[in-house]
Formats: structure tokens, C-alpha cells, sequence
């Protein structure tokens, strides 16, 4: 994370024309440059700035954003938790869709209805997130006239929230359903032709019971490691997703970030993000401790 | 280089350590879907390269013929800028295909060179070299880039060197841990046993072993990359005009599509998902013909 946190900061400030030409444009004086860049303390050294920008983050300062005149941690506090909520209801979704699926497709291996779905599957994985969005906005809001388009209301009321979520919750969904479910049927795949299924088979188990008791919980174990591996990837398909529907979430902030260069408010976000996405990861550990007996022995 | 290269090239890789005669090979001869997704690729490149020969069009805006839609003159319609939806379809797919390979090889590359270094060296250095990568990997890769894009102008080259520089992370150790694998078998200790170096070891023997694997790692790369330039170019982060590319195209469309203007989407659209989807389709069957050389 520190590393993290470094490698932003050198970035950042190897802005061609300096981090205050950004802000006040070309259009200014040299004075003027120099007095802001006193200002803001971007005259003492690199290191310095860092240790400085460090002791404020450690302190809960993480500084002012240039073109929204507000402290990036307030900043944070109200889009961060949108993000989350947005990435984390369509991780449920999708675990909850694709480990069905991938279950039933790895059992009927090489059927028709298992070639069909991985075709689907596939076809899915192989489009890109805001194409898949805009697709889902074409049948379910042009033709359908179901759901709204834009998010950008999010955050209103109760009520309007949830429809507006719709959107970019299913197409976040379906982009990591097409994921999942691959790596569930292949894991599941795997599983059946363990031994242990074969002793369950003989000892006179349904075919229901091996596979709901036996076959499941292990083709999970891989599956839930996974999740958690490819949480940054959710994470960034977050943000393609927010500036499709035009969510307010900190994905979309980051990226009016991006284009402004309001720096702070960039450094902010990735040390945030990156410490989520990292607590998702634990949250995954954990899960994996949960459902595989041996890692839990410590 | 194009994609064509990738079949008939990359599959005489996969078999050379399964000498005398080519078994790799006429695996995925009969792997007839790994077979088609080769030929749809070939026809891509084709198109993308060869098409302009033989539908030459001007690179140059014409607005009086802007947002047409398709006919004997231009069979796709235009574009808002009155250029010929079909010419930029094969100009755009000349960077697409580029980046998508060149980005597949340098991520491999690097990810080698890094992956077997990490792996043979062990101990502290294996330690660091491996904590780094894990401490970039858990940045969602799409803040990294659009934080990179936004800092420098970007161009071709420069998308190809960011993507890939994300890219390599995961093969990197994909390569450590097949490293740390190959090295304890007998026949690595028995070139260590007979004073062989380290980088005697490296290249004779870990670099053949992995190159199964790296093929279909780098082939999904390919697909990755496609997909993620695709993305940048949605956020307004590609190259910007006059060169053009099926990212940039796609979200151009993306934006006149509720204008009515349909054909500056759908074409890009497919063209898009089955080239993607083809890779993919490659990259799966190339690993059930290596797994099963494995297994």
C-alpha cells in the first residue's frame, strides 16, 4: 500500500508543466504560478511533500480537492460508499447466479444446454463492459421502457435509488456471471472426477446429495479465491460502468478527476480503492477459512 | 506481426519439446473448434489488412457526406465525420490487432523473464520481487491507467507499453509458480547436480517447459488487451483522431446510436466481440491441447 501510495505520488508529479499549471490552465502569469506553488508547499522537495502528505492522511487529512473547493475526504466519504454498494450488491448477484449455473453446467458437461450456456457465457466475456451496458439499456429502457437510463439522480430517495441501481447493477452482474460461472464449471468439473465422489456415489448418495453436499462445497473453496483475486478487476469495471450511466460513485469521480488532474483528490482515491479492494480480499480469506475446515488450523 | 502469425507460429512452440514428429500439432488440427476460431482470425486480419486493397477509401473528414446511411458507395453507412464506416472499420482494426499482440508478447516476455527470475533466485529477492507484484495487482488496473493516460498524451505505443505494463503481472506469477515447480523434479536436480548455472538451467530447461502454458496465457492476453483498449477508448482515453481504432469507433457509435444513426454501432460491435471472442475461443483450446500433453 505504501508502495501504492509512492508510485501515484511520483506519478503525479511528473505532470508535464507542474501540478499548479494544471490548475490555473496556461493563461497565467509566472508570478501567479509561483505564489500558489509556495502556496501549497510544491516548492519543497519531492520527499518532503510526501512525508507531509502522509503524516495528513495518517491524521485523516487527505487534502483539498483544487477544482471542487472541498476536502477530499468528504469527497470520499460520500462517493466511496456508493462504489462499494454498487460492486458489492452485484457481487451477490453474480455469486448467486453464476454458482448454480456453473454447477449444473460442470454436472451436464458436454450436453447440449451446457454447450449453449458456455457459448453465452463466452460470447459475454468477449464484450466489453460499456457495450454490455448499452446493449442491456437498448432492450430494457428503448425497447422495454422498464428501467431508467442514467444514474445520475442516484442518492435522491429510496425509492427512485433502487431503479436507478437496476442498470448498472445488472450490467456489472452479467460481466462477472460470464466469469464466474467458467471458473465454477471447470472447478466443479474437476471435483467429480475426485475419488471422494466416487466413495459418496457408491456408499448410495443421490445424485443430488453429491453434488449439493459434496461437490459444491469444495468447487467453492477455488471459486471464492478466485472472487476475491479478481476483486480489482470488479472494481474497475465499477468505473467503466459509473461513467456509462453516469453514476455518481467514486469511479466516476476519479475520472472528471483525471481529466481536470485534480490531483488530490487522484491520490485519495487510489489509496482508498486499493485499501478496500485489499480488505475484499481478506473478506474472501476469510470466506475460504469458512468453508475449507484445514486452512482454518492455525 | 499479425494475429494471422499466431496459429500456424505459435502452435509449432507448443510441440517442439514433444518431439520426433508433431503430436501438439494434430491435437489442435482436431480440436475443430480451436480450428475455426484460427480461421475466423485469419479472415479478420485479412480484412483489417488486406481489405483496404480492395476498398480503398480517404482518410479525410467529408462532412457533406456525414451520418449516412449505408449504400452502394459506402455498404456501412458514415460516420458523423463523413468518413466510410467500412474503410475506418479495417483502419481501425490494423491498431486494434497491433496492440492486441504486441501487448500478448511483451506482457509474456517480461512476465517470463521476471516470473523465472523470482522463481530460481527464491529467498529474499523472490520475496520482494513478488510482494511487488502482489502490492500492484490489488490496484484496480483501470484507475492505474486512466491515471497514466491522463498524465501523458497517448499514442499507440504508449497504450501498448501501459496495458502491457499491467499485463505481466499475472504471468509473472503464473511463470514463479511453474518455476517453483520445475525446479525440484528430478531432472533440474540432475542438471544441478552436474554443475550446471543457473541461467544453463533457465533457459534449457524452465523456459521450454512453460512455454505451453505462456502460450495460452498470452493468447488470453491478447483478448484482455483488446478489450481493455476498447474500454480506454469508451472513457476517451485512446488515440486521438485522425487514427482511429475499434474501442474508439464502438464508443462513437455507442453515443449516435440513440440518434438513430445504428450503423456506426452494430458493425463495430460484432466485429469487436467475435474477434475477442475468437481469441478466446483459441486460447481454450490450445490449453486443453497442452494440458493434455501435461496431464
Amino acid at each position: 500500500m505504501l508502495a501504492v501510495s509512492i508510485v501515484v505520488f511520483g506519478l503525479l508529479h511528473a505532470l508535464p508543466g507542474g501540478l499548479v499549471r494544471a490548475q490555473l490552465g496556461t493563461h497565467v502569469s509566472q508570478v501567479a504560478v509561483r505564489a500558489l506553488e509556495v502556496e501549497e508547499g510544491l516548492t519543497k522537495p519531492l520527499p518532503v511533500q510526501y512525508l507531509l502528505w502522509l503524516r495528513g492522511v495518517l491524521e485523516g487529512q487527505l487534502g483539498q480537492s483544487f477544482k471542487l473547493g472541498e476536502p477530499v475526504s468528504t469527497l470520499i466519504g460520500l462517493y466511496v460508499p456508493r462504489t462499494i454498494l454498487l460492486v458489492g450488491v452485484s457481487l451477490l448477484f453474480a455469486v448467486a447466479i453464476a454458482i448454480p449455473l456453473g454447477l449444473w453446467q460442470g454436472y451436464r458437461r458436454n450436453h447440449v444446454d451446457d454447450h449453449a450456456l458456455s457459448a453465452l457465457m463466452l460470447t459475454l466475456y468477449s464484450m466489453p463492459t460499456f457495450l454490455l451496458g448499452v446493449l442491456l439499456i437498448i432492450v430494457l429502457n428503448s425497447w422495454l421502457g422498464l428501467l431508467p437510463s442514467l444514474a445520475s439522480d442516484f442518492g435522491a430517495s429510496l425509492g427512485t435509488d433502487v431503479r436507478d441501481l437496476a442498470l448498472p447493477v445488472l450490467t456489472l452482474t452479467f460481466a462477472n456471471v460470464s466469469y464466474f460461472s467458467r471458473y465454477m464449471r471447470s472447478s466443479v468439473i474437476d471435483n467429480l472426477l475426485e475419488d471422494y465422489v466416487r466413495t459418496a456415489r457408491a456408499k448410495g448418495a443421490s445424485e443430488r446429495r453429491v453434488l449439493l453436499r459434496h461437490v459444491l462445497r469444495n468447487s467453492l473453496t477455488a471459486t471464492v479465491t478466485m472472487i476475491g483475486l479478481t476483486l480489482p478487476y470488479t472494481v474497475s469495471g465499477s468505473l467503466i460502468v459509473e461513467a456509462l450511466f453516469n453514476f455518481p460513485g467514486a469511479g466516476l469521480l476519479f475520472w472528471n478527476a483525471a481529466q481536470t488532474r485534480d490531483f488530490m483528490v487522484l491520490l485519495g482515491i487510489v489509496l482508498v480503492i486499493s485499501i478496500a479492494t485489499i480488505l475484499g480480499n481478506l473478506l474472501a480469506d476469510l470466506a475460504y477459512g469458512l468453508l475449507d475446515p484445514r486452512v482454518r488450523v492455525r | 506481426m499479425t494475429t494471422t502469425a499466431l496459429a500456424p507460429e505459435l502452435a509449432p512452440d507448443v510441440d517442439r519439446e514433444a518431439r520426433p514428429r508433431h503430436p501438439a500439432l494434430g491435437r489442435f488440427l482436431h480440436h475443430r473448434l480451436g480450428v475455426a476460431a484460427a480461421a475466423v482470425l485469419v479472415l479478420i486480419v485479412a480484412f483489417c489488412f488486406l481489405g483496404p486493397l480492395m476498398h480503398p477509401t480517404a482518410s479525410a473528414a467529408n462532412l457533406l457526406a456525414a451520418n449516412q446511411p449505408p449504400s452502394g458507395a459506402h455498404p456501412l453507412g458514415t460516420t458523423p465525420n463523413g468518413r466510410d464506416v467500412l474503410g475506418r472499420l479495417m483502419v481501425g482494426g490494423q491498431s486494434t490487432l497491433e496492440l492486441g499482440l504486441s501487448v500478448g508478447v511483451l506482457a509474456t516476455g517480461f512476465g517470463l523473464l521476471y516470473g523465472t527470475v523470482a522463481g530460481l533466485a527464491g529467498g529474499v529477492l523472490d520475496a520482494v520481487l513478488m510482494r511487488i507484484v502482489d502490492a500492484l495487482l490489488s490496484i484496480p488496473f483501470l484507475f492505474f491507467v486512466i491515471l497514466l493516460a491522463s498524465i501523458v498524451r497517448p499514442t499507440l505505443p504508449l497504450i501498448i507499453a501501459v496495458i502491457s505494463g499491467v499485463s505481466w503481472l499475472s504471468t509473472a506469477r503464473l511463470v514463479r509458480a511453474e518455476t517453483l515447480r520445475l525446479r525440484t523434479l528430478d531432472y533440474v536436480e540432475a542438471s544441478r547436480g552436474f554443475g550446471a548455472r543457473s541461467w544453463w538451467i533457465l533457459l534449457r530447461h524452465l523456459v521450454p517447459n512453460v512455454l505451453g502454458v505462456l502460450v495460452v496465457n498470452g493468447t488470453l492476453k491478447v483478448a484482455d488487451a483488446i478489450l481493455t483498449f476498447a474500454s480506454l477508448g469508451y472513457l476517451g482515453l485512446g488515440v486521438p483522431p485522425p487514427a482511429t481504432n475499434w474501442g474508439a469507433m464502438l464508443s462513437a457509435g455507442v453515443n449516435n446510436f440513440f440518434d438513430g444513426y445504428w450503423w456506426q454501432l452494430w458493425p463495430a460491435a460484432v466485429l469487436i466481440v467475435v474477434t475477442v471472442l475468437a481469441v478466446n475461443v483459441l486460447g481454450d483450446a490450445l490449453r486443453d491441447v497442452v494440458e493434455r500433453r501435461l496431464g
